[in-house]
């Protein structure tokens, strides 16, 4: 068996206390397309990072063909025939394709032998691969997919035979993907090795001839993709965590507190973030929103909280509430009562040089209560953040820290207490548990369904499933800006969550194998 | 986690910086013959070691004052006034034209006016650039310091035209004695402390008072919470419905105000005319002042006192040696080099060092 | 206004154009790299000191032009090492340099020469000589074009040449080069040249630099061509009406040449004419002194053909995926 193209032994890499790679080992053989799974956070963009040298790892070996090699920087990945699509490609928008695929490695300090040169050769891999691109157009003139294909020319123009793509279907139409697939596939038949980074189950089933998964940090398996399926998959992924026990009542709910109609959001690039949904969330329930993150769940949590404009219907306790211009911004949202725990605590939730009894009152710092005339009084809001670090055991009890000086669970203690202590009509919720401690996640689950219980309705969006599935009373399952289907959780489970976050909608049934196949192709012939 | 004590930051970095730019300042001297120590004993004598240094290094330091809050209430807001020299300029010129307007009779009824319109025409000067930064994106830098320019050219304008006094000078006719400030030596007359006749007059108490009130706006106001909250992170302005437009424009006027500010002291306290050029870089001293004051009331005070002692320092050393004042216009640059745009040399190592001794890295969350 | 009015102001256009000229130029270099440079001013005015001052000492205008070139560079390279290495604020940086210069240039010359913060005034062989281009003589009984060739355009020193050939050149080198290509590319996406292998802070380094050196060139041509010896202060502000050049030229060399010949012909105008008399209306000379800046803010608020800097400009560059 010949020496595999790239083979990395003990690759360990931390950022300050975090270790986003633990002791890693991979062997990724020759003219394979070799998948690496995992969620949001494992640790598979650091570990390419390391392979393309943008970071060095701390401890381990890169092997490439069997010779041991060091790579300090990008051009020594280069070099060892390395070639790299980043997720947020590294294109210049103003150049044209050719350009773009000449920078770096010109021939000589004159352009014109370059771009000459380059124009036939790319012309010649165009043919080849089936990548046809306008050599003189403008990057910002070409789509995503057009874009992506100039990456993977760039990285063909210098020669690459180890092709690695970082979740390269993110901003892709399903067409689009299966177009990049069948161009994956030509490359692999002409010998190159590729190895595709991605969440996504479908892709990684539909062309991988080997998956190894990603979880926390560390690699947790390496198994044949014709061996493995699916749920096997998904379960390596999210792995069997402690399933933290939420004691809740079943829920009573009242009249409708919100409900959307035909939102769409379009973000600041033109790209359609939230493709017209709708739902509704009543008084007394949790809807949970589950989906990888990057499919729309955060572009509607900040257009109900009142961060950014969309269009379409969004009604609270029956009165519409204003999408964009005048009364749509968060301090209104606030008044009308909707509560807003947000994603990022860190930079949109908390102000990080605030102390903790300035942050007690963010977004509602002009609330009578805090006021006396134009001042702050600071007074009552240091009696009400002693009260809430109490009340919620904010440690340390010191509301004189600056929210920085907070363990992350604490800094979301603070939101929550705030947020929750006005008891809103309906509470937006993200990622409520993102980089919390155990103790603090149940405490801060209690409060969640204690704010349910009261009769308020609460919209929690999370990439955790199992924090979906226990504090959930209805699951909404995102995907690409849609909603792919509702579940409760009592009638699913993770695997079919899973395929539902995945973009897989028919689930009805235990599948053999083959009808796995049978409904990847439909849901690809269907997209395209 | 906070990489630096409290302390290490606002305390020993801007010390550490100072010190750098002042053994670089001394090299300076040297290398131009002098003995610095011996420069550095002079510039000390000369701005405190009478009642006549001292009036004339409170009085740089009151215009230093309120150029210096004007860069800082902007920074607060992460907004580079650099404007403040224009700003001041048509402050002056709305303070003269206030005085020029009305035959005043006494002081504290022409103080309150001229104040008013210093405030006002500084406003209206920081207005047009934070209007185009909020509105239409351009960078505030490039306009202010555009706008300087421009200011400089009205001003010569006004001044060889509609206000210019008979007389060859391009300055206007002396304000009317009703308009005239009184003086530390008159102030401090009254409760019989001798003091000599410097340019120092009741100005620097509206400083202080502008200093209190800018500590009052930025840590006590709710419009300096928001101002602060933009300042951080404009996400989390959004996410508390906090609008960029807004802040941006208040604080813009604000800081053209205190920037226009400025003329009360030095048309109005001083020259007593408006002439061509009345701040003479103060504008520009207020970027150093801010930055080395750490965009604090009270770092700006004591950094403005710091420069204001500088500047009278620097006009005795010109005296008594062959070192010309612009040895101050030295120190003022790296100063603002330092702890401007070098304080990542100094920050970086420190930080390092001080880890060292916190506690060892512990295992945590994985992040990609 | 007759027509020897015109050639002289013509005239005066293209020498008051050519230190904005070679200073936008070297802003051209900075900014098209993504370092901001609002210190063209101070490197301008240091190196018309040591220019001046070197040529006066040495009797030598050559050895003058490389000192000034010298010290251009170090504070270049001052820039640099602040925004480059240290990732630090560019503008302040710039700030700072420009204090600098301003207040290193007076402590040395009054050092050097004690005649109050100036050269003493340089003659021969220590200024530029003027430059007849060919054929001026004969050509200049042509009507109306013998003139302009032989008065206006013919008779200047050298640098003025140098500068206004430094637009096709620098043209060529940043659309026609290799360098140019990674320079363009660094200053709007840092990440595209890192990932291909080539060092972001080189490029950046050897864009800096090159900026000391054409504002050494501009500052030399001030006191050795334009001027003869170094006074306090004598750049004047032109560091700042070549930046607002440099916007309103969106960032590109032939457009530089046409917006510094305008800027330079609205000095010209102010300085031969107190007020300009349209016949309806008087324009002020003030008016025509601040229109270069009134131009840029105009620009910048986009009413008019919106400029668009380096997207990458201002901002350190710090590794990320």
């Amino acid at each position: 068996m010949s020496d595999p193209a790239i083979e990395l032994r003990g690759i360990s890499k931390s950022f300050g206390p975090v270790h986003a790679n633990k002791d890693i080992d991979l062997r990724v053989m020759p003219g394979t397309i070799h998948g690496i799974i995992g969620e949001n956070g494992a640790g598979k963009s650091t570990l390419m990072s390391i392979l393309y040298g943008f970071y060095k790892a701390d401890r381990g070996e890169i092997h490439v063909r069997g010779n041991k090699v060091d790579i300090p920087d990008s051009q020594a990945a280069i070099r060892a025939g390395i070639g790299m699509v980043f997720q947020h490609f590294k294109l210049v928008q103003n150049f044209t394709v050719l350009e773009n695929i000449v920078l770096g490695a010109e021939e000589g300090a004159l352009l014109k032998t370059s771009l000459g040169r380059a124009r036939k050769l790319l012309k010649q891999l165009s043919d080849e691969y089936e990548l046809h691109v306008d050599p003189d157009a403008r990057i910002e003139n070409l789509g995503v997919g057009m874009q992506q294909r100039v990456e993977i020319l760039k990285a063909l123009y210098r020669q690459a035979d180890i092709l690695i793509l970082d979740e390269p279907t993110g901003v892709l139409t399903p067409s689009e993907a299966d177009h990049l697939f069948r161009i994956l596939e030509g490359l692999k038949r002409e010998g190159k090795t590729i190895i595709l980074i991605t969440h996504k189950l479908r892709e990684i089933m539909e062309v991988t001839d080997t998956v190894s998964v990603m979880r926390r940090g560390e690699m947790t398996a390496t198994v044949k993709t014709a061996e493995t399926d699916p749920e096997e998959l998904a379960e390596l992924m999210v792995g069997r965590k402690v399933l933290l026990q939420v004691d809740k009542a079943p829920a009573k709910t009242g009249e409708t507190v919100l409900e959307v109609r035909n939102l769409q959001v379009v973000d600041e690039s033109g790209v359609e973030r939230v493709r017209k949904i709708s739902l509704e969330v009543k008084r007394g329930e949790i809807l949970g929103i589950a989906g990888v993150a990057g499919n729309g769940q955060s572009e509607l949590l900040e257009v109900l909280g009142g961060m950014r404009e969309g269009t379409g219907e969004v009604l609270l306790n029956g009165a519409p509430l204003p999408l964009a211009g005048a009364g749509s911004d968060a301090r209104t949202r606030r008044r009308v009562g909707v509560g807003h725990v947000p994603e990022d605590r860190q930079t949109e939730g908390l102000i990080m040089n605030f102390y903790a009894w300035e942050n007690v009152g963010f977004g509602y710092h002009d609330d009578p209560r805090y006021n006396r005339g134009p001042l702050m009084n600071n007074h009552a809001l240091r009696e009400d953040a002693e009260a809430k670090i109490a009340k919620f055991d904010v440690r340390p009890a010191n509301c004189w820290h600056t929210a920085r000086n907070f363990s992350g669970g604490n800094q979301q203690k603070i939101v929550i207490a705030r947020e929750l202590e006005r008891e809103p009509d309906l509470l937006l919720v993200g990622q409520p548990t993102r980089g919390v401690d155990i103790g603090a996640i149940e405490f801060i689950h209690e409060q969640i369904v204690a704010l349910r219980d009261q009769g308020k309705a609460i919209l929690l969006v999370s990439v955790e499933l199992d924090e979906i599935m226990s504090l959930s009373d209805r699951i909404a399952v995102m995907f690409d800006g849609r909603i792919m289907g509702e579940r409760l959780p009592a009638d699913t489970n993770e695997r079919e969550l899973g395929l539902l976050m995945a973009g897989i909608t028919d689930t009805e049934h235990e599948h053999s194998h083959d009808e796995i196949e049978q409904n990847l192709a439909q849901s690809s012939g269907k997209a395209g | 986690m906070q990489k630096l004590p409290k302390w290490a930051d606002v305390g020993l970095i801007p010390a550490i910086n100072l010190a750098l730019a002042l053994i670089v300042s001394g090299l300076v001297v040297s290398l131009i013959g002098q003995d610095p120590f011996e420069a550095l004993a002079i510039m000390v004598r000369g701005a405190v070691g009478s009642t006549y240094g001292w009036g004339y290094t409170l009085y740089y330091a009151t215009n230093f004052v309120f150029t210096g809050l004007a860069v800082a209430i902007a920074f607060h807001a992460k907004l580079f006034n650099i404007g403040g020299e224009g700003q001041a300029q048509l402050g002056s010129l709305g303070v003269a034209l206030v005085c020029l307007a009305v035959p005043w009779p006494h002081w504290t009824l022409a103080l309150p006016s001229a104040i008013v319109g210093g405030a006002l025409f500084g406003a209206a000067w920081a207005a047009i650039p934070g209007y185009l930064q909020a509105k239409r994106g351009s960078h505030i830098v490039i306009t202010t310091i555009m706008f300087n320019f421009i200011a400089s050219a009205l001003l010569v304008y006004l001044l060889v035209g509609a206000l210019k006094a008979p007389g060859m000078a391009p300055e206007t006719v002396r304000f009317p004695e009703g308009a005239r400030l009184p003086s530390a030596q008159e102030i401090l007359a009254v409760v019989g402390i001798p003091f000599s006749r410097t340019p120092l007059n009741i100005s620097f108490l509206v400083a202080l008072i502008a200093c209190w009130g800018v500590w009052l706006l930025l840590w006590r106001m709710r419009l300096g919470y928001e101002i602060r909250a933009f300042g951080h992170s404009e996400p989390a302005a959004r996410y508390a419905g906090i609008s960029p437009l807004r802040i941006t424009m208040l604080t813009m006027l604000i800081s053209g105000a205190l920037a226009g500010l400025m003329g009360i002291n030095a048309v109005m306290g001083e020259q007593e005319r408006l002439l061509q050029d009345n701040v003479l870089g103060a504008g520009f001293v207020g970027i150093a002042v801010a930055l080395m004051g750490r965009s604090h009331p009270v770092g700006v005070l004591l950094a403005a006192i710091l420069f204001g002692a500088l500047y009278q320092g620097g006009a005795e050393l010109e005296f008594e040696t062959s070192v010309p004042r612009e040895m101050v216009v030295v120190i003022q640059a790296l100063v603002i080099l330092f702890t401007g745009a070098l304080d990542g040399m100094v920050r970086g190592p420190l930080e390092k060092s001080f880890l060292r001794f916190r506690n060892k890295p512990k295992p945590g969350v994985p992040a990609e | 206004m007759s027509f020897f009015d015109i050639i002289q102001i013509l005239d005066s256009t293209i020498r008051l154009a050519t230190p904005l000229l070679l200073a936008c130029l070297a802003g051209l270099f900075s900014e098209r790299s993504g370092i901001v440079d609002i210190g063209l001013e101070g490197k301008m005015l240091v190196a018309a000191f040591f220019s001046a001052a070197v040529a006066a000492l040495t009797g030598d205008v050559w050895l003058g032009m490389l000192a000034g070139i010298a010290a251009s560079m170090v504070f270049a390279l001052i820039h640099g090492v602040a925004s480059i290495t240290f990732r630090g604020d560019q503008l302040i940086s710039g700030v700072a340099i420009n204090f600098l210069a301003a207040g290193m240039t007076v402590l040395i010359a009054q050092d050097w020469f004690q005649q109050g913060s100036r050269t003493p005034a340089l003659t021969g062989e220590a200024r530029f000589d003027t430059l007849d281009l060919p054929f001026a003589e004969a050509l200049s009984g042509v009507p109306f074009l013998g003139p302009l060739y032989a008065d206006a355009l013919s008779g200047h020193t050298i640098l003025v040449y140098v500068g206004f050939l430094a637009v096709p050149a620098t043209w060529w080198v940043l659309f026609r080069t290799r360098f140019g290509l990674r320079l363009r590319a660094v200053g709007e996406n840092p990440g595209a040249v890192d990932t291909a292998g080539v060092s972001v802070n080189r490029l950046r380094y050897a864009a800096v630099l090159i900026a000391g050196l054409l504002c050494g060139l501009a500052g030399a041509y001030l006191a050795t061509g334009l001027a003869a010896g170094f006074t306090k202060d004598m750049t004047a502000g032109r560091g700042f009406i070549a930046l607002a050049a440099l916007i309103f030229a969106k960032w590109r060399p032939w457009y530089a040449l046409f917006a510094c010949l305008l800027f330079g012909f609205l000095q010209a105008l102010s300085n031969r004419y107190s007020t300009l008399d349209l016949g309806l209306i008087e324009i002020p000379n003030a008016f025509v002194l601040a229109l270069p800046y009134i131009l840029t803010v105009v620009i910048l608020a986009g009413f008019v053909g919106r400029a668009t800097p380096p997207r990458a400009g201002g901002e350190p560059y710090i590794k990320e995926r």
